[in-house]
Formats: structure tokens, C-alpha cells, sequence
């Protein structure tokens, strides 16, 4: 594996879509799934003159991404991933969602299947302060990064650096580039097993391929 | 309808006595139908918005529903109404003329000056009627293409349609998707479904129950079907609302009175409104078109001619779609546009789909819908970008 440093951000983009943003060439034709309000798909369209759709569950944001000039449809990365043809698009982008999908094993394989390139980013529980904080109160930890208590969260398939490393590996991916965060945007030299990473980075950002 | 009753028996008024511009297509350019057979010679009456630009790059073409014509945005010549697209096409509107030039051409067997079945028929010197040859939504299209060619322009900005003006849409970006940058189908869909082909089969036996009707040759008697065109009318103005905007507006309030009237009057709002729909409706639209018109979106199954696989209509199109719903549309409902989506989404073209929450039932798209303006003026601006349109 080979973790890299992403460089300071540019922009006003939020650091880890920044760090998204970096991995995807100019004039790449980019799905990104659960887009949300837009920010990165337009930040990339504008910057880096890509052909970008997405595909969002909230209807409000798929209406205003689309008042914005964004191509966005309304959809559901668990139901509706299955309609892309193989190998449609350069880069596929799943920003802090495949925690919130039912099957993430079934979408990181479709993932893989409509993309040449996968983009994957996620809140790592594996993080010391998660650890610490079920370990200390006994009870299921809310952090930063990690803010909805046990009862109304929609993270139900939350998983640490080292689950998605072998998730990755059972799906038939490659990793080519991996990007640990923490918190304040800041980002640490870490071993390339990933046991440094998965219990200092907050959060992570994934690019692979098919192997 | 008995207080209208002299109304009915009015003399049908010559078809689109004003009818905007026209081009006449001669012997040489027969429009080839669906059906085989060769409709010659034809009239296509339209009207256009504002300016085309010099690289002729800023032309959209809006398609009018079942009982529009080509006054999206003027004033019309027989109702003295406002455009029935008035809210949106217009300076600095979303369809915004400052900009783009807007073409609305009166459908092939329509009757606002467009060749119907209420034209002569040159081989019998009399009025078409049913001798009219059916038409098909992609005959509709193929008589806009004569128009686009004729005007000079290679490529459309976009075309825009609600109902079934967006089964029109669709037939162009299948038919001819390196004529149309962009395409914006709203409140549609890719085939007619068969609640929709039976509420058409009641409006047209309400006509053909008319005794004026005369088996289509009513032409030759002066008098106009009108009973049985206003009936249809009623029955199809029901289903572009909704039951909340139909309990909103109207209730159980009573007409004109302050108690049931113990007959059959219009005792209720909600009859006195339908009643005048049909009454209006009547000065303005041909019965037999409205039977031709009907049937064409009846046979409109875009997926039956390729290999009953939607996708397929759009495979390799580079053209950019914006599909549109409204939550409380059943004539047109969410689930058959977002089947559209689906299917380019699995053709691997760039889509949108925007679903808008309102009450109005299916005539949303004609209404003053703030976000559905906001979803033109974001889908058309991006295009005019791309395509460098200021």
C-alpha cells in the first residue's frame, strides 16, 4: 500500500473532498454517488473540466444540484447501481456513504465493475478515540467524525481502516492510492500495513481498480 | 351543458384562421408516415421566440401537449388567452427568448394550421376527416425535422416537452441525437400505459357518440361534435389534477347557490368548472384531431422499437437529459419517468432526474412552478455554457 500525504488544501472544499478532488484526472467522466449539495461535483466540473453525473438518495439535493446546472439523478447506491454498464465511467466516487449502504460488499463490487477507477472514502472506527471511548464508558462511542448516537445513526455497516483493507482484497481490488486523515485536516506518516493508520486516521480515502 | 346549448350548435369555425407563420412542403417533400402511407402536401404552422444567433447554436424547440398548439408564449388567436407556456418562455424567463430562440410548431394532424384532418384533402378537394392517415408521435417528429432543416439549423439547444410534448422529446433524441444538444422531457413517458390508452378510448366514444359527429364528415353539415368534444374534455381534465388539488380548490362548495337544487344543474363548483373546460375547449380544438392526436399517443411505445429494450433508444447519445416528475402527477406518474432515467442511466448517457413535490396533479407542468423553473434555467444554462451561448 502506499500511503501518501495529501497535499495542503486549495480551496474552501472541505479537506477530505480536497483530497478526493486531487486523485481524479482532468476531463475524467466521474460518477459520484451520494453527491450531496453538489460541492465536489461542481468543484470538479469547474476545476478539472470533467463530465460528472450523480446519483443522490435525498431528492432536495438531486433538485438543487440540478438548479446548480449538475447532472444528478435521484437514486439509491444499493438498488440502483446494478444499471450502469460495465466499465462506463473513468472514476467512481463514494464519499463517506458505503458505511450507510446495506451491502457494501455488493456495491464495492459494482463499484468496481462500472468505474476504471474507484474512489472510496470512510470515518474509520478503528480510530484510538473510538477504541478509547467504547473501551472507557462502555457504551457505543459518538465523536467528531462519528456524531450520530447508536439509535438514530445511518452508519449501520461502520467499519475500521483494516476491515476495508480486507474487504478490498475479498472483492478483487487493487489499491493504488491511500489517503489517511485526521480531524483537523492534518495527516501523519504511517506504516504501509495500515495498523498506524487505522488507529491515527480518522478518517480514509481509498483509490483502487480492479486487480 | 343546457345553458350552453346554442353554443354547440355554432357552425365550425375554419381552422386556424390566424395561424402564426407557416411552411408549406410541396410535392417533392412527401412526409413519410408510420403507417406506410405518404402525407403530401403539407402545412406546418409555428411560431418562434425571440432571436436565432448568428452561429444558429441558441434554438430550442418546445413541443406542445395533446391539446396545445404553436402559442406557447403569444397571446392565442381564438381564445385571446395568454401562451400556454407563458410561465415559462418568455424574456428573462427560464426558456428565457432574450436568449434562445424558441420554436413551437402545431403537431402533424393537429388543427391550429398544421395539416389535420380538418385540412382539405387535395385528391378529394374535401375535408380530410377520418380519410386523414393516422399519425404517430415520431411522424410528429419527423414533420418538426422538415421545419428545423427548413429553418437552417443543424443542431437544437434543446427540446422541451411536458406530456406529450416530452414523448416528442424523447422521439428526437432516439431518432436523431446528433440533432439535439439537450433534452428536457417532463411529466412523461416512454410508453402510453393502458390506464392512459382507456381514459383516450372514453374521450373518443364521447365524441363518436355525438349524432353531429357523422362518422368523421361533420365538415360537410357545418355542425361541430361539441357535445361529445366537451365531454371528452370533462373526462380528460379530471385526470391532469389530483384528488388533494381537486378537494383544495373546489370541495363540496356549491355554485351560484345556497342550497342542492334537486336536479341536474351544476349544483357543485367542481361541475360548473368542468363544464366550463369542455364549453372553452370546444371553440378552439377539431374533434377528429383530438381523436388523431389521442391515438398517436396511444400507439407511442419508444422501447417496442428497439427490441423492447428502452436503453437501446439511447445508446452511444451524447445528448445531455433533465427528466422532470411531480409527486402527485397519475396520469404521468414518477415511476414511468424515472423508468426513462433508468434507462439512460443504463445507456451510459448524462441524465438528470428531478422529481417536484406539488399538489397539482399532472397540469403542474403548465403552472407557475417555481422549482420546476429552476431546474430549466440550471439544465439550460449549462448547456448554453457548453455550447457557448451567452
Amino acid at each position: 500500500m502506499n500511503i501518501v500525504v495529501p497535499a495542503p488544501a486549495k480551496s474552501a472544499l472541505r479537506p477530505d473532498l480536497a483530497a478526493i478532488a486531487d486523485m481524479i484526472p482532468q476531463g475524467a467522466k466521474v460518477l459520484d454517488i451520494g453527491c450531496g449539495d453538489g460541492q465536489l461535483l461542481e468543484h470538479l466540473v469547474h476545476t478539472r473540466e470533467v463530465d460528472g453525473c450523480g446519483l443522490e438518495l435525498s431528492q432536495q439535493n438531486v433538485n438543487q444540484c440540478v438548479a446548480r446546472g449538475l447532472s444528478v439523478v435521484h437514486g439509491d447506491a444499493d438498488t440502483d447501481l446494478g444499471e450502469y454498464p460495465s466499465g462506463i465511467f473513468d472514476t467512481v466516487i463514494l464519499s463517506q456513504t458505503i458505511q450507510a449502504t446495506r451491502q457494501p460488499r455488493v456495491v464495492l463490487h459494482e463499484l468496481l465493475r462500472i468505474g476504471r477507477h474507484v474512489i472510496v472514502s470512510f470515518p474509520n472506527f478503528g480510530h484510538w478515540r473510538v477504541r478509547l471511548g467504547l473501551l472507557v464508558s462502555g457504551r457505543m462511542p459518538v465523536t467528531r467524525t462519528l456524531g450520530h448516537s447508536w439509535d438514530d445513526t445511518p452508519n449501520i455497516h461502520l467499519c475500521t481502516i483494516a476491515d476495508f483493507l480486507s474487504l478490498v482484497n475479498g472483492a478483487g481490488g487493487r489499491i493504488e492510492r491511500a489517503v489517511a486523515l485526521t480531524g483537523n485536516g492534518r495527516s501523519r506518516r504511517i506504516a504501509a500495513n495500515g495498523w498506524g493508520a487505522n488507529l491515527l486516521a480518522e478518517s480514509a480515502i481509498f483509490l483502487l481498480t480492479e486487480r | 351543458m343546457t345553458d350552453a346549448q346554442p353554443r354547440f350548435l355554432r357552425p365550425l369555425k375554419a381552422p386556424a384562421e390566424n395561424p402564426g407563420r407557416t411552411l408549406s412542403f410541396g410535392p417533392e417533400q412527401p412526409l413519410v408516415l408510420d403507417s406506410g402511407k405518404r402525407l403530401s402536401p403539407i402545412i406546418i404552422a409555428y411560431m418562434t421566440y425571440g432571436r436565432l444567433n448568428a452561429a444558429r447554436s441558441n434554438a430550442i424547440l418546445v413541443c406542445h401537449a395533446l391539446s396545445g398548439d404553436q402559442f406557447a408564449a403569444s397571446t392565442h388567436p381564438v381564445t385571446g388567452k395568454p401562451g400556454w407556456w407563458d410561465y415559462a418562455v418568455g424574456p428573462g424567463k427560464a426558456i428565457d427568448t432574450d436568449r434562445f430562440f424558441v420554436i413551437c410548431a402545431n403537431v402533424i394532424g393537429g388543427c391550429m394550421g398544421t395539416t389535420g384532418p380538418a385540412s382539405i384533402d387535395p385528391e378529394t378537394g374535401q375535408t380530410f376527416g377520418l380519410g386523414f392517415p393516422l399519425v404517430t408521435i415520431r411522424d410528429m417528429v419527423r414533420a418538426q425535422l422538415m421545419l428545423i432543416d427548413a429553418l437552417g439549423i443543424e443542431q437544437l439547444l434543446s427540446v422541451i416537452g411536458g406530456s406529450m410534448g416530452g414523448m416528442q422529446a424523447l422521439q428526437w433524441a432516439a431518432s436523431y441525437p446528433e440533432r439535439v444538444y439537450s433534452a428536457m422531457p417532463i411529466a412523461t413517458a416512454a410508453r402510453h400505459s393502458a390506464q392512459n390508452i382507456a381514459f383516450h378510448e372514453v374521450g373518443r366514444q364521447a365524441i363518436m357518440a355525438d349524432p353531429n359527429w357523422r362518422g368523421g364528415d361533420y365538415a360537410l353539415s357545418g355542425i361541430h361534435p361539441s357535445k361529445g368534444l366537451a365531454v371528452a374534455r370533462m373526462a380528460a381534465h379530471i385526470t391532469y389534477l389530483s384528488e388533494a388539488a381537486l378537494q383544495r380548490k373546489f370541495g363540496r362548495q356549491l355554485h351560484d347557490r345556497n342550497a342542492l337544487s334537486f336536479g341536474f344543474d351544476a349544483d357543485f363548483q367542481i361541475e360548473s368548472y368542468l363544464r366550463h373546460q369542455g364549453m372553452t375547449f370546444v371553440d378552439r380544438f377539431d374533434a377528429n384531431s383530438y381523436l388523431y392526436i389521442t391515438r398517436a399517443m396511444d400507439y407511442f411505445d419508444l422501447a417496442a422499437d428497439y427490441g423492447g429494450v428502452l436503453a437501446e433508444a439511447f445508446r452511444g447519445s451524447n445528448t445531455r437529459f433533465c427528466i422532470v416528475s411531480f409527486t402527485s402527477d397519475w396520469l404521468f406518474p414518477t415511476i414511468e419517468n424515472k423508468r426513462i432515467a433508468h434507462a439512460l442511466n443504463a445507456a451510459g448517457a448524462n441524465v438528470s432526474f428531478v422529481e417536484i413535490e406539488s399538489d397539482r396533479g399532472h397540469d403542474a407542468f403548465l403552472l407557475d412552478e417555481p422549482e420546476l423553473f429552476g431546474t430549466m434555467t440550471g439544465f439550460l444554462g449549462a448547456a448554453a455554457a457548453a455550447r457557448n451561448i451567452r
